[in-house]
Protein backbone atom coordinates (compact mmCIF):
# COMPACT_ATOMS: atom_id res chain seq x y z
CA UNK A 1 0.00 0.00 0.00
CA UNK A 2 2.66 2.67 0.80
CA UNK A 3 4.94 1.28 -2.22
CA UNK A 4 1.95 2.08 -3.95
CA UNK A 5 1.32 5.47 -2.70
CA UNK A 6 5.12 6.22 -3.44
CA UNK A 7 5.10 5.06 -6.89
CA UNK A 8 1.70 7.45 -7.38
CA UNK A 9 4.34 10.40 -6.21
CA UNK A 10 7.02 9.16 -8.18
CA UNK A 11 4.94 9.15 -11.03
CA UNK A 12 2.99 12.53 -10.26
CA UNK A 13 6.71 14.48 -9.41
CA UNK A 14 7.62 12.82 -13.07
CA UNK A 15 4.89 14.59 -14.97
CA UNK A 16 5.24 18.02 -12.86
CA UNK A 17 8.37 18.24 -13.65
CA UNK A 18 7.77 17.30 -17.29
CA UNK A 19 5.50 19.92 -17.40
CA UNK A 20 7.69 22.34 -15.60
CA UNK A 21 10.99 21.51 -18.04
CA UNK A 22 8.92 21.40 -21.38
CA UNK A 23 6.15 24.85 -20.38
CA UNK A 24 5.14 24.91 -24.09
CA UNK A 25 2.52 22.37 -23.42
CA UNK A 26 1.00 23.79 -20.73
CA UNK A 27 1.16 27.50 -22.17
CA UNK A 28 -0.48 25.75 -25.20
CA UNK A 29 -3.49 24.79 -23.58
CA UNK A 30 -3.85 28.06 -21.28
CA UNK A 31 -3.93 29.87 -24.67
CA UNK A 32 -6.56 27.88 -26.14
CA UNK A 33 -8.36 28.08 -22.88
CA UNK A 34 -7.56 32.14 -23.62
CA UNK A 35 -8.37 32.24 -27.22
CA UNK A 36 -11.99 30.07 -27.42
CA UNK A 37 -13.13 32.01 -25.02
CA UNK A 38 -11.91 35.46 -26.38
CA UNK A 39 -13.53 34.24 -29.87
CA UNK A 40 -16.82 33.14 -28.06
CA UNK A 41 -16.90 36.55 -26.39
CA UNK A 42 -16.61 38.32 -30.07
CA UNK A 43 -18.92 35.95 -31.43
CA UNK A 44 -21.46 36.10 -28.55
CA UNK A 45 -21.33 39.35 -26.31
CA UNK A 46 -23.30 38.82 -23.21
CA UNK A 47 -25.13 35.52 -23.52
CA UNK A 48 -28.15 35.00 -21.13
CA UNK A 49 -27.53 33.07 -17.97
CA UNK A 50 -29.07 30.05 -19.89
CA UNK A 51 -26.86 30.19 -22.52
CA UNK A 52 -23.80 31.32 -20.59
CA UNK A 53 -24.09 27.97 -18.48
CA UNK A 54 -24.21 25.87 -21.79
CA UNK A 55 -21.46 27.71 -23.44
CA UNK A 56 -19.37 27.08 -20.23
CA UNK A 57 -19.80 23.57 -20.78
CA UNK A 58 -19.33 22.95 -24.17
CA UNK A 59 -16.15 24.89 -23.76
CA UNK A 60 -14.95 22.93 -20.75
CA UNK A 61 -15.45 20.18 -22.95
CA UNK A 62 -13.57 21.12 -25.52
CA UNK A 63 -10.59 22.11 -23.12
CA UNK A 64 -10.98 19.01 -21.76
CA UNK A 65 -9.87 16.62 -24.13
CA UNK A 66 -7.00 18.79 -25.35
CA UNK A 67 -5.65 19.15 -22.30
CA UNK A 68 -5.65 15.65 -21.32
CA UNK A 69 -5.26 14.21 -24.95
CA UNK A 70 -1.72 14.80 -24.84
CA UNK A 71 -1.30 12.69 -21.86
CA UNK A 72 -1.04 9.18 -22.92
CA UNK A 73 -0.04 10.39 -26.79
CA UNK A 74 3.08 11.66 -25.24
CA UNK A 75 4.74 8.66 -23.90
CA UNK A 76 6.43 6.29 -26.27
CA UNK A 77 5.94 2.71 -25.99
CA UNK A 78 9.39 2.05 -24.59
CA UNK A 79 9.08 4.76 -21.88
CA UNK A 80 5.32 2.77 -21.21
CA UNK A 81 7.38 -0.48 -20.66
CA UNK A 82 9.47 1.23 -17.87
CA UNK A 83 6.99 2.50 -16.36
CA UNK A 84 5.39 -0.85 -15.87
CA UNK A 85 8.10 -2.98 -15.04
CA UNK A 86 8.61 -0.20 -12.25
CA UNK A 87 5.66 0.71 -11.08
CA UNK A 88 2.78 -1.18 -12.72
CA UNK A 89 -0.95 -0.22 -14.54
CA UNK A 90 -2.91 0.91 -11.57
CA UNK A 91 -0.22 3.24 -10.01
CA UNK A 92 0.31 4.65 -13.55
CA UNK A 93 -3.00 5.32 -14.12
CA UNK A 94 -4.15 6.61 -10.62
CA UNK A 95 -1.43 8.96 -11.30
CA UNK A 96 -2.03 10.13 -14.51
CA UNK A 97 -6.23 10.59 -13.37
CA UNK A 98 -4.84 12.58 -10.29
CA UNK A 99 -2.34 14.98 -12.56
CA UNK A 100 -4.74 15.19 -15.30
CA UNK A 101 -7.84 16.33 -12.50
CA UNK A 102 -5.80 18.66 -10.97
CA UNK A 103 -4.56 20.04 -14.80
CA UNK A 104 -8.27 20.46 -15.59
CA UNK A 105 -9.44 21.95 -12.47
CA UNK A 106 -6.63 24.80 -13.09
CA UNK A 107 -7.70 25.12 -16.61
CA UNK A 108 -11.25 25.79 -15.22
CA UNK A 109 -10.40 27.72 -12.73
CA UNK A 110 -8.60 30.13 -15.14
CA UNK A 111 -12.08 29.55 -17.58
CA UNK A 112 -14.36 30.80 -15.02
CA UNK A 113 -12.18 34.03 -14.77
CA UNK A 114 -12.30 34.53 -18.22
CA UNK A 115 -15.86 33.80 -18.87
CA UNK A 116 -16.97 36.27 -16.05
CA UNK A 117 -14.08 39.04 -17.46
CA UNK A 118 -15.27 38.75 -21.08
CA UNK A 119 -18.99 37.31 -21.31
CA UNK A 120 -21.55 38.60 -19.02
CA UNK A 121 -21.25 37.62 -15.26
CA UNK A 122 -24.56 35.64 -14.27
CA UNK A 123 -23.23 34.14 -11.33
CA UNK A 124 -24.45 35.45 -8.30
CA UNK A 125 -23.37 32.63 -6.04
CA UNK A 126 -19.36 32.70 -6.41
CA UNK A 127 -18.31 30.23 -4.01
CA UNK A 128 -20.99 27.84 -4.91
CA UNK A 129 -19.69 28.08 -8.85
CA UNK A 130 -16.24 27.54 -7.83
CA UNK A 131 -17.16 24.39 -6.21
CA UNK A 132 -19.43 23.00 -9.15
CA UNK A 133 -16.77 24.06 -11.53
CA UNK A 134 -14.04 21.94 -9.70
CA UNK A 135 -16.12 19.04 -9.31
CA UNK A 136 -16.94 19.25 -13.03
CA UNK A 137 -13.29 19.73 -14.61
CA UNK A 138 -12.61 16.60 -12.04
CA UNK A 139 -15.20 14.51 -13.83
CA UNK A 140 -14.32 15.55 -17.15
CA UNK A 141 -10.99 14.89 -16.57
CA UNK A 142 -11.79 11.43 -15.20
CA UNK A 143 -13.46 10.29 -18.35
CA UNK A 144 -11.24 11.66 -20.59
CA UNK A 145 -8.06 10.28 -19.09
CA UNK A 146 -9.35 6.76 -19.69
CA UNK A 147 -10.78 7.38 -23.06
CA UNK A 148 -7.33 9.10 -24.01
CA UNK A 149 -6.10 5.60 -22.43
CA UNK A 150 -7.87 3.70 -25.23
CA UNK A 151 -7.19 6.33 -28.02
CA UNK A 152 -3.39 5.89 -27.67
CA UNK A 153 -3.47 2.22 -27.76
CA UNK A 154 -5.27 2.43 -30.53
CA UNK A 155 -2.49 4.85 -31.96
CA UNK A 156 -5.29 7.76 -32.60
CA UNK A 157 -5.32 11.30 -32.38
CA UNK A 158 -7.85 13.42 -30.15
CA UNK A 159 -10.59 13.19 -32.73
CA UNK A 160 -11.02 9.83 -31.49
CA UNK A 161 -11.53 10.71 -28.02
CA UNK A 162 -14.09 12.97 -29.05
CA UNK A 163 -15.94 10.41 -31.05
CA UNK A 164 -15.44 7.85 -27.88
CA UNK A 165 -16.24 10.20 -25.23
CA UNK A 166 -18.80 12.64 -26.00
CA UNK A 167 -21.91 10.34 -25.78
CA UNK A 168 -20.48 9.09 -22.83
CA UNK A 169 -20.14 12.75 -20.80
CA UNK A 170 -23.69 13.45 -21.30
CA UNK A 171 -24.84 12.49 -18.14
CA UNK A 172 -22.01 14.33 -16.14
CA UNK A 173 -22.43 17.29 -18.27
CA UNK A 174 -26.67 17.47 -17.98
CA UNK A 175 -25.93 17.11 -14.26
CA UNK A 176 -23.43 19.89 -14.19
CA UNK A 177 -25.85 22.07 -16.31
CA UNK A 178 -28.64 21.45 -13.54
CA UNK A 179 -26.59 22.11 -10.78
CA UNK A 180 -24.37 25.11 -12.23
CA UNK A 181 -27.88 26.99 -12.92
CA UNK A 182 -28.03 26.76 -8.62
CA UNK A 183 -25.25 29.44 -8.73
CA UNK A 184 -27.33 31.95 -10.86
CA UNK A 185 -30.12 32.66 -8.33
CA UNK A 186 -30.52 33.69 -4.67
CA UNK A 187 -33.31 30.99 -4.51
CA UNK A 188 -32.17 27.79 -3.06
CA UNK A 189 -33.00 24.82 -5.31
CA UNK A 190 -33.94 21.41 -4.32
CA UNK A 191 -31.68 18.50 -5.14
CA UNK A 192 -28.09 20.11 -5.27
CA UNK A 193 -26.55 18.23 -2.56
CA UNK A 194 -28.69 15.01 -4.56
CA UNK A 195 -27.03 15.89 -7.70
CA UNK A 196 -23.39 16.71 -6.52
CA UNK A 197 -23.85 12.68 -4.93
CA UNK A 198 -24.62 11.89 -7.93
CA UNK A 199 -21.56 13.09 -9.88
CA UNK A 200 -19.41 12.64 -7.02
CA UNK A 201 -20.75 8.93 -7.44
CA UNK A 202 -19.87 9.06 -11.70
CA UNK A 203 -16.53 10.16 -10.30
CA UNK A 204 -15.87 7.40 -8.20
CA UNK A 205 -17.77 4.56 -10.42
CA UNK A 206 -15.11 5.72 -13.42
CA UNK A 207 -12.29 5.92 -11.14
CA UNK A 208 -13.20 1.97 -10.31
CA UNK A 209 -13.90 1.05 -13.83
CA UNK A 210 -10.17 2.87 -15.11
CA UNK A 211 -8.43 1.04 -12.19
CA UNK A 212 -10.01 -2.31 -13.62
CA UNK A 213 -9.95 -2.03 -16.93
CA UNK A 214 -6.80 0.01 -17.74
CA UNK A 215 -4.17 -3.40 -16.88
CA UNK A 216 -5.78 -5.30 -19.48
CA UNK A 217 -5.61 -2.12 -22.14
CA UNK A 218 -2.08 -1.98 -20.96
CA UNK A 219 -0.78 -5.31 -22.00
CA UNK A 220 0.92 -6.08 -24.93
CA UNK B 1 -34.21 -27.17 -35.61
CA UNK B 2 -33.76 -26.36 -31.91
CA UNK B 3 -37.04 -25.91 -30.43
CA UNK B 4 -36.11 -22.33 -28.95
CA UNK B 5 -36.16 -21.36 -32.53
CA UNK B 6 -39.52 -23.07 -33.16
CA UNK B 7 -40.68 -21.49 -30.14
CA UNK B 8 -39.30 -18.31 -31.51
CA UNK B 9 -41.44 -18.36 -34.96
CA UNK B 10 -44.52 -19.66 -32.79
CA UNK B 11 -44.39 -16.39 -30.12
CA UNK B 12 -43.89 -14.27 -32.58
CA UNK B 13 -46.89 -15.39 -35.06
CA UNK B 14 -49.13 -15.05 -31.92
CA UNK B 15 -47.73 -11.46 -31.64
CA UNK B 16 -48.49 -10.56 -35.00
CA UNK B 17 -52.08 -12.06 -35.12
CA UNK B 18 -52.44 -11.57 -31.50
CA UNK B 19 -51.14 -7.78 -32.21
CA UNK B 20 -53.41 -7.09 -35.08
CA UNK B 21 -56.62 -9.16 -33.88
CA UNK B 22 -57.13 -8.11 -30.11
CA UNK B 23 -59.46 -5.43 -29.19
CA UNK B 24 -57.21 -2.94 -27.51
CA UNK B 25 -58.46 -0.05 -24.85
CA UNK B 26 -59.33 3.68 -26.69
CA UNK B 27 -57.13 5.88 -24.65
CA UNK B 28 -56.77 9.11 -25.77
CA UNK B 29 -55.34 10.01 -29.19
CA UNK B 30 -53.98 6.80 -29.36
CA UNK B 31 -56.66 4.68 -30.71
CA UNK B 32 -55.34 2.01 -32.70
CA UNK B 33 -51.33 2.79 -33.01
CA UNK B 34 -51.81 1.69 -29.26
CA UNK B 35 -51.15 -1.97 -31.12
CA UNK B 36 -47.33 -0.49 -32.03
CA UNK B 37 -46.78 -0.96 -28.65
CA UNK B 38 -45.99 -4.54 -29.43
CA UNK B 39 -43.43 -3.96 -31.97
CA UNK B 40 -42.31 -1.04 -30.22
CA UNK B 41 -40.98 -1.87 -26.89
CA UNK B 42 -40.12 -5.35 -27.51
CA UNK B 43 -37.39 -3.43 -30.13
CA UNK B 44 -35.55 -1.89 -26.85
CA UNK B 45 -35.42 -4.93 -24.45
CA UNK B 46 -34.08 -6.68 -27.59
CA UNK B 47 -31.68 -4.19 -27.68
CA UNK B 48 -30.80 -4.14 -23.89
CA UNK B 49 -30.81 -7.66 -23.89
CA UNK B 50 -28.35 -7.88 -27.40
CA UNK B 51 -26.13 -5.08 -25.61
CA UNK B 52 -25.70 -6.86 -22.65
CA UNK B 53 -24.70 -10.45 -23.98
CA UNK B 54 -22.00 -8.10 -26.04
CA UNK B 55 -20.20 -7.20 -22.81
CA UNK B 56 -20.90 -10.66 -21.09
CA UNK B 57 -18.43 -11.83 -24.32
CA UNK B 58 -16.11 -8.88 -23.78
CA UNK B 59 -15.73 -9.40 -20.00
CA UNK B 60 -14.70 -13.32 -20.83
CA UNK B 61 -12.69 -12.08 -23.62
CA UNK B 62 -10.44 -10.06 -20.82
CA UNK B 63 -10.35 -13.11 -18.63
CA UNK B 64 -9.79 -15.56 -21.62
CA UNK B 65 -8.63 -13.72 -24.68
CA UNK B 66 -10.15 -16.44 -27.39
CA UNK B 67 -10.78 -14.69 -30.71
CA UNK B 68 -14.61 -16.85 -30.96
CA UNK B 69 -15.18 -14.09 -27.55
CA UNK B 70 -14.72 -10.77 -29.31
CA UNK B 71 -16.37 -11.91 -32.30
CA UNK B 72 -19.38 -13.17 -30.07
CA UNK B 73 -18.98 -9.31 -27.99
CA UNK B 74 -18.94 -7.68 -31.89
CA UNK B 75 -21.69 -9.88 -33.64
CA UNK B 76 -24.18 -9.04 -30.35
CA UNK B 77 -23.14 -5.36 -30.10
CA UNK B 78 -23.99 -5.56 -34.09
CA UNK B 79 -27.77 -6.55 -33.74
CA UNK B 80 -28.01 -4.50 -30.82
CA UNK B 81 -28.05 -1.73 -32.45
CA UNK B 82 -29.94 -2.91 -35.49
CA UNK B 83 -32.76 -3.24 -32.86
CA UNK B 84 -32.18 0.03 -31.45
CA UNK B 85 -32.60 1.92 -35.00
CA UNK B 86 -35.60 -0.29 -35.61
CA UNK B 87 -36.68 0.71 -32.50
CA UNK B 88 -36.20 4.43 -32.86
CA UNK B 89 -37.48 4.13 -36.55
CA UNK B 90 -41.38 2.16 -35.11
CA UNK B 91 -40.64 4.77 -32.21
CA UNK B 92 -40.76 7.92 -34.48
CA UNK B 93 -43.25 7.00 -36.49
CA UNK B 94 -45.72 6.64 -33.40
CA UNK B 95 -44.74 9.60 -32.28
CA UNK B 96 -45.05 11.40 -35.51
CA UNK B 97 -48.82 10.60 -35.09
CA UNK B 98 -49.59 10.88 -31.48
CA UNK B 99 -47.31 13.61 -30.17
CA UNK B 100 -47.36 15.46 -33.44
CA UNK B 101 -44.03 15.69 -34.04
CA UNK B 102 -41.22 12.51 -34.90
CA UNK B 103 -38.63 13.76 -32.40
CA UNK B 104 -39.53 15.83 -29.03
CA UNK B 105 -36.64 15.23 -26.89
CA UNK B 106 -37.81 12.56 -25.24
CA UNK B 107 -35.92 10.97 -22.39
CA UNK B 108 -35.98 7.87 -24.08
CA UNK B 109 -35.20 9.02 -27.65
CA UNK B 110 -32.30 10.66 -26.15
CA UNK B 111 -31.15 7.82 -24.65
CA UNK B 112 -31.18 5.29 -27.82
CA UNK B 113 -29.54 8.30 -29.33
CA UNK B 114 -26.42 7.71 -27.20
CA UNK B 115 -26.58 4.12 -27.39
CA UNK B 116 -26.06 4.21 -31.25
CA UNK B 117 -23.28 6.81 -30.84
CA UNK B 118 -21.94 4.97 -28.16
CA UNK B 119 -21.89 2.30 -30.56
CA UNK B 120 -20.77 3.35 -33.40
CA UNK B 121 -17.96 5.01 -31.79
CA UNK B 122 -17.14 1.61 -30.84
CA UNK B 123 -17.29 -0.16 -34.33
CA UNK B 124 -15.27 2.76 -35.29
CA UNK B 125 -12.61 1.92 -33.13
CA UNK B 126 -12.72 -1.46 -33.91
CA UNK B 127 -11.93 -0.42 -37.36
CA UNK B 128 -9.20 2.27 -36.41
CA UNK B 129 -7.00 -0.73 -35.30
CA UNK B 130 -5.26 -3.18 -37.68
CA UNK B 131 -3.57 -5.69 -35.23
CA UNK B 132 -6.58 -8.21 -34.14
CA UNK B 133 -4.95 -9.06 -31.07
CA UNK B 134 -5.17 -5.57 -29.93
CA UNK B 135 -8.37 -4.40 -31.51
CA UNK B 136 -9.87 -6.94 -29.40
CA UNK B 137 -8.51 -6.13 -26.33
CA UNK B 138 -9.11 -2.45 -27.20
CA UNK B 139 -12.46 -2.63 -28.08
CA UNK B 140 -13.57 -5.00 -25.08
CA UNK B 141 -12.12 -2.51 -22.59
CA UNK B 142 -14.21 0.14 -24.37
CA UNK B 143 -17.40 -1.87 -24.39
CA UNK B 144 -17.16 -2.51 -20.65
CA UNK B 145 -16.56 1.10 -20.04
CA UNK B 146 -19.25 2.34 -21.82
CA UNK B 147 -21.88 0.22 -20.93
CA UNK B 148 -21.13 0.84 -17.00
CA UNK B 149 -21.64 4.41 -17.92
CA UNK B 150 -24.75 4.01 -19.99
CA UNK B 151 -26.41 2.18 -17.43
CA UNK B 152 -26.35 5.20 -14.79
CA UNK B 153 -27.05 7.32 -17.90
CA UNK B 154 -30.06 5.58 -18.20
CA UNK B 155 -31.06 6.06 -14.75
CA UNK B 156 -30.30 9.58 -14.38
CA UNK B 157 -31.72 10.95 -17.60
CA UNK B 158 -34.95 10.56 -17.43
CA UNK B 159 -35.48 12.29 -14.41
CA UNK B 160 -33.72 15.14 -15.61
CA UNK B 161 -35.58 15.58 -19.16
CA UNK B 162 -39.30 15.60 -19.10
CA UNK B 163 -40.74 12.67 -21.23
CA UNK B 164 -43.71 11.94 -23.09
CA UNK B 165 -43.54 8.44 -22.69
CA UNK B 166 -46.24 6.89 -20.32
CA UNK B 167 -44.86 6.59 -16.58
CA UNK B 168 -42.70 9.79 -17.13
CA UNK B 169 -41.27 12.85 -15.78
CA UNK B 170 -43.22 15.63 -16.88
CA UNK B 171 -46.56 17.12 -16.24
CA UNK B 172 -48.26 16.78 -19.46
CA UNK B 173 -47.12 13.19 -20.36
CA UNK B 174 -49.07 11.09 -22.61
CA UNK B 175 -52.83 11.27 -21.79
CA UNK B 176 -53.32 8.21 -20.28
CA UNK B 177 -51.61 4.87 -21.65
CA UNK B 178 -49.18 3.88 -18.65
CA UNK B 179 -48.87 0.58 -17.38
CA UNK B 180 -52.28 0.22 -15.95
CA UNK B 181 -53.69 1.05 -19.25
CA UNK B 182 -52.50 -1.85 -21.01
CA UNK B 183 -55.59 -4.15 -20.55
CA UNK B 184 -55.20 -7.92 -19.78
CA UNK B 185 -55.85 -8.90 -23.39
CA UNK B 186 -52.84 -6.61 -24.04
CA UNK B 187 -50.65 -7.51 -21.84
CA UNK B 188 -51.51 -11.32 -22.34
CA UNK B 189 -49.31 -10.31 -26.04
CA UNK B 190 -46.97 -8.35 -25.08
CA UNK B 191 -45.40 -10.22 -22.75
CA UNK B 192 -44.99 -13.14 -24.99
CA UNK B 193 -43.67 -10.71 -27.95
CA UNK B 194 -40.83 -9.48 -25.40
CA UNK B 195 -39.60 -13.33 -25.60
CA UNK B 196 -40.35 -13.54 -29.18
CA UNK B 197 -38.65 -10.55 -30.31
CA UNK B 198 -35.74 -11.38 -28.31
CA UNK B 199 -35.16 -14.71 -28.94
CA UNK B 200 -35.74 -13.60 -33.03
CA UNK B 201 -32.03 -11.35 -31.96
CA UNK B 202 -30.40 -13.93 -30.49
CA UNK B 203 -31.51 -15.94 -33.51
CA UNK B 204 -30.28 -13.60 -35.98
CA UNK B 205 -26.82 -12.76 -34.14
CA UNK B 206 -26.07 -16.85 -34.15
CA UNK B 207 -26.62 -17.14 -37.87
CA UNK B 208 -24.31 -13.78 -38.26
CA UNK B 209 -21.89 -15.62 -35.90
CA UNK B 210 -21.98 -18.63 -38.39
CA UNK B 211 -21.11 -17.08 -41.17
CA UNK B 212 -18.32 -14.99 -39.50
CA UNK B 213 -16.68 -17.56 -37.83
CA UNK B 214 -16.58 -19.43 -41.10
CA UNK B 215 -15.33 -16.32 -42.15
CA UNK B 216 -12.58 -16.25 -40.00
CA UNK B 217 -11.58 -19.79 -39.92
CA UNK B 218 -11.00 -19.85 -43.98
CA UNK B 219 -8.96 -16.61 -43.64
CA UNK B 220 -6.73 -18.36 -41.12
CA UNK B 221 -5.96 -21.45 -42.96
CA UNK B 222 -5.85 -19.10 -46.50
CA UNK B 223 -8.63 -20.35 -48.50
CA UNK B 224 -10.20 -17.64 -49.13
Amino acid sequence: MTAGILHIAALLRKDILLEIRQQYTFYGILLYVASTIFVLYLAMGHPEAEVWNGLFWMIQLFICVNAVAKSFLQESSGRMLYYYTIAGARDYILAKLIFNAALMILMSLTSIVLFRLLLSDPVVNPWKFTGVVCLGGCSLSLVFTFLSAIAARAKQNAAMIAILGFPLIIPQILLLMKISNAAFSDVIQGGFMMMSAVLAGLDVLVIALAIILFPFLWKD
Amino acid sequence: MRWWKILTIALLLYTYIGGLLITVPDVGNLQHTIRNAFFHIPMWTTQFILLTISIIYSIKFLRKPTMANDIYAFEFAKSGIVFGALGLATGMEWANFTWGAAWSNDPKQLCVAIALLIYLAYFVLRNSVTDIDKRARISAVYNIFAYFIYIPMILILPRMVESLHPGGKGVQGNPGFNGDDLNTAMKWVIRPAYIGWALLGIWITTLRLRLHLFTEKHLNSGLV
